[in-house]
């Protein structure tokens, strides 16, 4: 196939982001932002499906791979896709028009600076997922930043400067030693093109230095214990479109970077740093679920309980195993619609209600019974019951884990009993118990754009709950691939010790 | 018959000036005369420079040298001069200061430079370099009624004037352990080892140092940039800045190429000290000024790291460095023209509070440029740095990297206070509007560049890497 559909697809939004710039309507200029914007990345989601569609998932490798001459002898500016970066890019596709619904109701000011920040955002994370460069990679995965400060400083919350600031600071710090790494592989292996890399194998002297390069990158980005502070206050100053797309995406290119990157560079490091990773996971998963425990705020909860996730997503990741690798993934996935969904549900109530406090809720089934059926098949959706997408990936981690290390994974169980316990108590106290407050009582059920977005949510959810083959058969065959390139160095490794 | 054209520029440039000066001399209230001729006079040295790029030579017993290394800092120096003409215009006449020895002032700096950098002798690299700082003295205390301007004038005339001395005794110690003065005939009497001409090098390195401020010799910067008229910073800022990075590769590279091994550590310790010192410093400034002082100290540092590589390598990613440099500085002080309310230009940060309502292409050019400043991709501020440091760690120089990398996330924190000061924080009143295509055309250039560059990037690596670099 010719046409450079990855291309079409990472430019597109900043082509629509462009669009929006220089239109210029006299009346209802808002209207007219949102409908091109809304365009854009309905298309861009068509396009998404259409090469998801016509991916091949039984071919070894990767496809659509587009080549061009960059940085003269030096850089090529390199796209592909496999069967792992392939659902991302339709996850990124898939929420970014959802992004731009929610905001119809909850950006006041700025809408078309907002909007444009958005779509700029999704090329740049759909790039970070095509890219098969180290130096264009690094590039998109810096780029994102500056929309991301901008979106939480501009229609953020009260504290939105500190957690900007925090934002931006903590995730450039991780990367520039990221950067280091890469020049250093360039001058190794003579090329930052990730599949030569794969192919020419990185000594093993070196990969510890790197792989540690790489992980203090993904590490504050993903976020692991204890580099995860900037989450949760992110979260909380983010407009709640910002809080989605954080949640749903920005934090799954950390994942992706560890399997792609992390995994297929440096094998033997991988296989090295193994204690390091379970302990932070399982700090992870434990301490910040008890920290969600002790929320008062329901976006701080929602954020902790996203570092609790993302804990299991490392540690099936580092199982190496075909369940564990497929369940981080499937985790990914579900809780990037999941977590964005959560953050919707508290953008609803706080456009409503002014307050994200959980104190200043309570009983609201009663005057908004749509809105609590929603919210609860997401929560139930988030610890993980049977049914849902969270139950798919949490059981495959859990098989992963138990493979390699039995305590571990008992461990990791008790996170998921520590995570039914606050989101049921969430869900308790906000919606359950006696209508007392004034203002709660007239309040108004969902309307039509947050019902569509929300029941388009609540449907995928239940499908891949009940259907999870449509994403595993996809990543099948790059995850199979993936350990047997890794197991073929762990032995090469371990014949030349002997 | 020796070949002229190859000092064509220069005689050309000594001409003009004398004539524009009578020109100045004889007519009332010429500066607007003056300036259109000098305009005339740098679009006509582009040219001739352009025509005679790639020819290569040299001149009076090898004591001139002109190549497409010379041609293109002269290149650079000129569009660097052209367009901070362009943008200080406006403030100018409005300050009052439009005396018509501005525009020749800046030219005989100029003139200063090109002799600098295309000298190949001590002799007249000393006396390029003197013409040129004389001619920034007078430059500094412009604004002669102003207190400040003239203390700054005072301060960089006396540090620079100490500087001078010592180079030129380095210079004199150089000539004794040699016994020449020619830069090449200096480097063929380096290859016994000659603990003299170490001395001698490391007068010399100081006195360059303090014409770029790299750390510890930056002290006058900050009172120079903030004392002087804006108009003059943004001279500063930039054009010596590119002179004084050429000479900073010539000398290393030809009288010093066999002493490599001595001002390595030097030059790396001042890349190091720079680095770390503006992003430090630079957090507790109010003055825009002070704070651009403190950043370029940062930015030379990087620009002296691709340097301390001693690798041709090296030097390109240095003079890739200064020219983003130059292009983001341009925009910066295009912006800086850009920040007047109620008939005032205004100097602190603060002043741009808001902003971004009232002035949104001002807000997002400064979003734009900050950004790159600050590094950060896809803007053409980080292939500049990026390119530094692909050629850092192919020499090896790990610490130096990393302590880099690390202090470019120090600096981000003050690039970004500038854009949360202009897109966060609540509304003041609201700028002027000036309507100047001058300064519009710059910062609309400065902008674009730096967004596209990613494009294209190896466009300005071709043209680096063909420079004749021994």
């Amino acid at each position: 196939m010719n046409f450079p559909i990855l291309s079409s697809i990472t430019l597109l939004p900043a082509l629509g982001a462009l669009f929006i710039l220089f239109s210029k309507s006299e009346k209802n200029e808002n209207r007219n932002a949102i409908n091109l914007s809304l365009f854009t990345s309905v298309v861009n989601l068509f396009l998404a499906i259409f090469l998801w569609y016509s991916f091949d998932k039984s071919f070894v490798g990767f496809q659509f791979v587009e080549e061009q001459n960059w940085i003269s002898g030096f850089i090529k500016f390199k796209f592909g896709i496999d069967g792992i970066s392939i659902l991302f890019i339709v996850l990124t596709a898939f929420i970014t028009p959802i992004c731009i619904i929610s905001c119809i109701n909850s950006v006041k000011t700025r809408l078309k600076e907002f909007l444009i920040a958005i779509l700029i955002l999704e090329t740049f994370m759909i790039g970070v997922f095509c890219s098969l460069d180290l130096v264009v990679f690094y590039i998109f995965f810096e780029a994102g930043l500056i929309p991301m400060f901008l979106i939480i400083g501009i229609w953020g919350g009260p504290k939105r400067v500190y957690a900007a600031f925090k934002f931006f600071l903590f995730t450039l710090l991780g990367s520039v030693l990221m950067l280091v790494a890469i020049i250093s592989i360039y001058w190794i292996t003579g090329t930052t093109d990730v599949t030569q890399i794969f192919e020419i194998k990185i000594p093993v002297k070196y990969q510890y230095v790197l792989w540690l390069a790489f992980f203090s990158s993904f590490a504050v980005k993903m976020p692991m214990w204890p580099v995860h502070t900037w989450l949760p206050d992110a979260h909380v100053e983010a407009p709640t479109a910002g809080s989605v797309i954080l949640a749903a995406i920005l934090l799954k290119m950390a994942g992706y970077g560890f399997l792609r990157f992390s995994i297929g560079m440096f094998p033997v490091a991988s296989e090295y740093f193994v204690p390091l990773i379970y302990t932070l996971s399982i700090i992870a998963i434990i301490y910040t679920s008890l920290v969600a425990l002790m929320q008062e705020d329901m976006k701080k909860l929602i954020a902790y309980s996203s570092v609790a996730h993302m804990g299991f997503v490392t540690l099936g990741i580092f199982t190496f195993t075909p369940q564990g690798i497929e369940g981080s993934i499937f985790q990914m996935l579900s809780h990037g619609l999941i977590s964005a969904a959560l953050f919707l549900c508290v953008g609803v109530l706080y456009d409503r209600v002014h307050s994200r406090l959980i104190s200043s809720y309570g009983g609201i089934v009663n005057v908004l019974p749509k809105y609590s059926l929603v919210f609860a098949v997401f929560m139930l959706g988030a610890l993980g019951l049977p049914g849902t997408s969270g139950f798919v990936g949490e059981i495959l981690i859990l098989i992963g884990a138990f493979q390699k290390s039995f305590l571990t994974a008992v461990l990791a169980s008790i996170g998921i009993i520590l995570g039914a316990a606050y989101m049921l108590w969430l869900y308790k106290r906000v919606v359950f118990g006696k209508l007392e407050k004034d203002e709660l009582k007239k309040l108004k059920d969902l309307n039509l754009s947050e019902g569509v977005v929300l029941f388009s949510l609540v449907t995928l959810v239940l499908f891949i709950g009940f259907y999870p083959n449509l994403i595993l058969d996809t990543i099948q065959v790059s995850v199979e691939e993936l350990i047997k390139n890794y197991e073929q160095a762990i032995i090469v490794n371990l014949s030349i010790i002997k | 018959m020796e070949n002229f054209d190859l000092i064509l520029p220069e005689i050309f440039l000594s001409l003009s000036i004398c004539i524009t000066l009578l020109i100045g001399v004889f007519f009332k209230n010429s500066y607007n005369l003056v300036t259109n001729i000098s305009y005339i006079i740098i679009i006509s040295l582009l040219l001739i420079i352009f025509n005679s790029y790639n020819e290569s030579g040299n001149l009076f017993s090898n004591s001139f040298v002109s190549n497409s290394f010379t041609n293109f800092f002269k290149i650079l120096i000129l569009l660097g001069t052209l367009f901070v003409m362009l943008i200080t215009q406006n403030f100018i006449k409005e300050m009052k200061i439009n005396y018509f020895e501005y525009p020749l002032l800046l030219l005989f700096s100029i003139l200063g430079m090109f002799f600098m950098i295309s000298s190949n002798d001590l002799m007249s690299f000393y006396l390029g370099l003197e013409l040129q700082s004389l001619a920034l003295y007078i430059l500094a205390s412009l604004d002669r009624d102003n207190l400040k301007s003239n203390e700054s004038g005072i301060k960089y005339f006396i540090l620079s004037a100490l500087s001078s001395g010592l180079l030129l005794y380095g210079c004199s110690l150089l000539y004794g352990f040699t016994g020449s003065t020619n830069f090449e005939e200096i480097n063929l009497k380096m290859e016994i080892e000659n603990t003299g001409a170490v001395f001698a090098m490391v007068f010399i390195l100081v006195g360059l140092a303090f014409k770029v401020s790299a750390v510890p010799f930056h002290m006058w910067t900050p009172d120079v940039y903030e004392g002087s008229p804006s108009s003059v910073t943004s001279f500063f800022a930039i054009v010596p800045k590119v002179a004084g990075i050429a000479i900073f590769i010539r000398f290393l590279q030809i009288p010093f190429e066999q002493l490599i091994d001595e001002w390595k550590n030097i030059l790396i310790f001042m890349a190091l000290a720079s680095m770390i010192l503006g992003a430090v410093a630079a957090i507790g400034q109010t003055n825009i000024k002070r704070l651009i002082a403190y950043s370029s100290i940062g930015h030379i540092g990087y620009a002296l790291a691709g340097v301390s590589t001693g690798t041709a390598a090296g030097y390109s990613s240095s003079i890739a460095y200064i020219t983003i440099y130059v292009i983001m500085n341009l925009g910066v002080f295009g912006c800086i023209f850009l920040m007047k309310r109620e008939g005032k230009y205004c100097e602190d940060i603060k002043d741009l509070a808001g902003i971004s309502k009232q002035n949104p292409l001002l807000a997002i050019s400064f979003l734009i440029i900050m950004f790159s400043l600050a590094g950060i991709p896809p803007l053409a501020g980080f292939f500049a740095k990026f390119y530094v440091f692909i050629s850092v760690i192919e020499s090896g120089m790990y610490t130096l990297a990393i302590v880099g990398l690390l202090s470019t996330v120090i600096s981000a924190f003050y690039y970004l206070r500038i854009i949360k000061i202009i897109y966060f924080d609540e509304i003041s009143n609201p700028f002027d509007k000036i309507k100047n295509v001058g300064i519009t055309l710059t910062i609309f250039l400065s902008c674009s560049i730096l967004v596209l560059f990613f494009l294209y990037p190896s466009i300005l690596n071709n043209i680096v890497n063909e420079l004749s670099i021994n």
